[in-house]
């Protein structure tokens, strides 16, 4: 585990020192979505409530550092906590609601949520700017900091990303990941030892919505500009389709979602403008049938059945039948 | 006065869509305990369907009548090739696998199609029909005409015909019609089909309104899902007066309430999706759940 993690923070810290910086904007937009997509590991991997709409909390997080920073001037560093403060209240009041909602209504009604968001947004043209959106300035690096802008967003994106990812990791180890889980699988056992759902189910919805809600940032702070197609109904299903992808009960599944989400839809394009979303569904459908647990699970598994396998049958099983207890390589099972 | 009974009447028109889309989501709902998000993509795949049948020369009856042929094979084969490996799956899995279908079918379109909108013919007239004074639109009168014969026709099925009773009777005692020789597989694949022809018939009367486009049911089906909801999603008859009234109400606020417009309606189905569930789940016409534990 700490190997893994050792790796993943030092490709992180290296990968921009040698990629081209196209490749930079597109790793930032990773970082965003990997810090969605932990989100939704936490609230429907873990916990078992299913949100097709979380796009809408990114919307809120995202226009809440842009007009923050359009009209009063405020910085990212003093926005994005507001904006994740805001999703997360924002976060707990539909959680609350979610507690009423079992399983497939919440699927519904969060899918309905993630269709009205944008028009949300056309409306209230006097604080979002309508359909035009709003333009931000764009992030320069602090005096004495030798990186250019982008650069320097690109290492605070992943800074933020790996505080969250940690701070999930440590939130889901304990007592909290088991109440989730518990409550996920068995909830009228769980409650019956005492687990309050209200309590859980309501955090876990809180927590992803902040998580959305500082993912939502670093989708409008690179391009320096938001607009009701900055979070698109297809932003909520992209997340949901990262995080199964991915796998969905894992903070890996989270940043291997994130990584797909990015870069499968800008090589499917050179295909057919439409080829991503095919891939994306279809993928959705086999990787459901064949690998429930996503790519992270599946090279789990993989891993797993490697280690575990019987030697190389090299042996004698065919060739000497006669003695078969001697030369048998059955100790490792 | 006039202008609230076109209102009402084209209200009307479009919550006939709606119901007949809420129709389709609750046969699907009561056979197998799924919402099928797909069921609005597959209505616009097959409208561009009938829409690529009239541009290879058929009649708009003939493109009609094949498209709701090849609409009842795809949602029999989408169910035996797709759904049925995960029919026992979670209620995740199955919400899942229904949203990739939405996908693909959604990014399919868009390849064979393109993204640029399409006119789509209609074939009522385009004179007004005028009653007394008032005159109403013939495209909103036919919509009606056309999705309440469906239904009617949808209703007397199940309540007339023995395969209708098969299929009710493998919904609600799936185990027991097994026992009966009822192939209850093969019943939700039916299913999948009538739903399919349903959304079809609602694509194409939607369709000149609308315009044909790879996203152009994406409101619908969540018009739909509030009708379903509003009405009792177990409840075909509650389905049918959902999406009505649904449709009605939408109308006369988008039009007399200022504060909501064009741009809140869709808000506004969203809302009632909440108070619904919140206040009670079993809406207008379903029967309350009770779960032992």
């Amino acid at each position: 585990m700490q190997l893994r993690v050792a790796v993943a923070v030092v490709l992180i810290a290296v990968l921009p020192l040698i990629v081209p910086s196209f490749l930079v904007f597109d790793l930032i937009y990773v970082a965003a979505y990997a810090i969605a997509i932990l989100g939704l590991v936490v609230l429907t991997g873990l916990n078992g409530q299913i949100s097709l709409g979380h796009g809408a909390f990114m919307a809120l997080g995202g226009y809440v550092v842009a007009i923050l920073a359009h009209s009063a001037g405020v910085p990212y560093w003093i926005g994005v906590p507001l904006a994740a403060l805001a999703s997360g209240i924002a976060g707990l009041l539909i959680g609350l609601v979610a507690l009423r909602l079992a399983g497939v209504y919440l699927a519904l009604a969060t899918f309905s949520l993630a269709v009205a968001t944008p028009s949300f947004l056309k409306h209230y043209k006097s604080i979002t700017g309508g359909f035009g959106g709003m333009s931000l300035d764009p992030v320069q690096a602090p005096a004495g900091v030798p990186l250019d802008g982008q650069h320097w967003l690109y290492y605070v994106a992943w800074a933020v990303t790996g505080a969250v990812f940690l701070a999930s990791a440590l939130l889901v180890r304990g007592k909290f990941g088991r109440a989730l889980r518990a409550l996920r699988d068995n909830p009228v056992a769980a409650i019956s030892f005492g687990v309050n759902p209200y309590f859980y189910k309501t955090a876990a919805f809180g927590w992803s919505a902040v998580l959305a809600g500082i993912a939502g940032c670093f989708l409008a702070i690179p391009t320096a500009y938001v607009s009701p197609d900055t979070f698109t109904f297809a932003l909520s299903i992209t997340l949901l389709i990262g995080a199964v992808l991915g796998g969905i009960t894992t903070p890996w599944g989270a940043l291997v979602g994130g990584l797909v989400v990015e870069f499968l839809p800008l090589v499917a394009q050179q295909i057919n403008a439409a080829a991503p979303s095919v891939v994306y569904g279809v993928a959705l459908i086999l990787v459901m049938m064949f690998l429930p647990d996503g790519i992270v699970g599946g090279v789990m598994r993989l891993a797993q059945r490697i280690r575990n396998a019987p030697s190389p049958p090299a042996l004698e099983s065919s060739t000497t039948p006669a003695a078969p207890v001697a030369a048998s390589p059955q100790t490792r099972e | 006065m006039h202008d609230l009974a076109q209102q009402i009447v084209s209200g009307l028109a479009t919550g006939s869509i709606f119901a007949s889309m809420a129709l389709a989501l609750v046969l699907i709902y009561r056979a197998m305990g799924v919402i099928n998000f797909a069921q609005g993509e597959l209505a616009m795949f097959t409208t561009y369907v009938a829409w690529q049948l009239m541009q290879m020369g058929l009649s708009w009856t003939a493109a009609f009548v094949v498209t709701i042929v090849i609409a009842f094979v795809l949602g029999v084969l989408l169910e035996r090739v797709v759904v049925r490996p995960v029919e026992r799956a979670n209620q995740l899995t199955l919400v899942i696998v229904t949203l990739g279908l939405f996908i693909a079918i959604n990014g399919l379109a868009g390849w064979f199609w393109g993204y640029i909108v399409k006119a789509f013919p209609s074939p009522f007239p385009t004179d007004p029909i005028r009653i007394g004074s008032v005159g109403f639109s013939a495209q909103d009168v036919g919509i009606i005409a056309v999705s309440l014969l469906t239904l009617g026709l949808i209703s007397l099925f199940f309540q007339k015909t023995k395969l209708g009773l098969a299929m009710r009777a493998a919904a609600i005692y799936p185990e027991q019609s097994r026992v009966l020789g009822i192939r209850v597989g093969w019943m939700l694949a039916l299913g999948w089909g009538l739903a399919a022809v349903v959304g079809a018939i609602a694509g194409i009367m939607v369709a000149p309104v609308v315009f044909l486009d790879p996203n152009m049911m994406q409101s619908v089906i969540v018009y739909a899902f509030a009708a379903a909801v509003l009405g009792g999603i177990e409840s075909p008859i509650g389905a049918v007066v959902g999406g009505l009234v649904l449709g009605v109400v939408i109308n006369l606020l988008g039009t007399y309430v200022e504060a909501i417009g064009n741009e809140l309606r869709l808000a506004a189905a969203l809302a009632i999706i909440v108070l619904v569930l919140m206040v009670r789940p079993s809406g207008l016409f379903g029967r309350a759940t009770v779960q032992r534990v």
